[in-house]
């Protein structure tokens, strides 16, 4: 998605023009189903044991529901706090290695959410 | 604020963008908007949580009741409370965000009339989860 006039000019110094903003957008609509299957699945697992959970979660629609909700909050959170730490932190070098932490802490995130679902739904 | 280093010193007098300090806070569509952002990063924990719980119901039985044990608390429960508030929040707000993207509601009259609904929205739902959660 670009403008006429991006197009001609080139991208600018920054290099890139919508594709932040877009991802934002797109994994917010995804996100709006999955957000509200994750409080009526909380809802329905309140008080549940380490087996009604588990059995629940390798069900493969919840586990692949769960996998996406993971992923796609991670993803969507990283984005968003990257532009809230670009607008507030204005040392250079603290801004930098605070948007690279970050990054790193929701993929890290992301990762562990989704081998655990994976373990659970292959029964480990 | 984004250019760092010295301004010269026979640079001209330029016009500042309005600060953050000049704003008036007290409007209904400043207070939505930043509640967006607080929320935005409160939910960051959401998450965090939500990955503790699978992370510990893969880790085993005993990992994960400790964590059932945690967030059964009354302090884990104002956090799941306010979590869920956020929650609705951020989910009122982020549609609002699209239909601005889309080039509506930016009337203030329709900005102040969405902001209170979303406002009472999210109470709303999260009280309807908590009271059939109680229930």
């Amino acid at each position: 998605m670009k403008t006429p006039m991006a197009r001609a000019r080139g991208l600018g110094s920054s290099g890139t023009g919508t594709h932040h903003w877009l991802q934002e957008r797109i994994s917010s609509v995804a996100l709006i189903p999955l957000f509200i299957w994750a409080i009526w699945s909380a809802v329905f697992l309140a008080g549940a044991d380490y087996f009604i959970f588990t059995g629940w979660l390798s069900e493969p629609i919840n586990s692949v529901l769960m996998i996406l909700l993971i992923i796609l909050t991670a993803y969507h959170a990283a984005l968003g706090l990257g532009v809230v730490i670009e607008d507030y932190v204005h040392h250079e070098g603290a801004k930098m290695i605070m948007l690279i932490a970050q990054k790193l802490f929701f993929f890290a995130l992301a990762i562990a959410g989704l081998f655990s679902v994976c373990k659970i739904a292959f029964g480990a | 604020m984004a250019a760092s280093g010295p301004t010269p010193k026979n640079a001209p007098e330029r016009p500042l963008s309005p600060h953050l300090q000049v704003y008036r806070m007290s409007n209904l569509t400043s207070l939505t908007s930043i509640l967006h952002r607080i929320t935005g990063v409160g939910l960051c924990l959401g998450l965090l949580i939500a990955v503790w719980l699978v992370f510990a119901a893969a880790t085993g039985e005993e990992a994960f009741a400790q964590a059932v044990t945690c967030l059964s608390s009354s302090a884990g429960q104002v956090v799941l409370i306010g979590l869920s508030w956020a929650g609705f929040y951020h989910l009122l707000t982020g549609i609002r965000h699209l239909f601005f993207d889309m080039g509506y509601l930016f009337k203030i009259q329709h900005a102040e009339t969405s902001g209170v609904l979303i406002i009472l929205g999210s109470i709303f739902f999260t009280a309807a989860t908590w009271l059939y959660l109680w229930g």
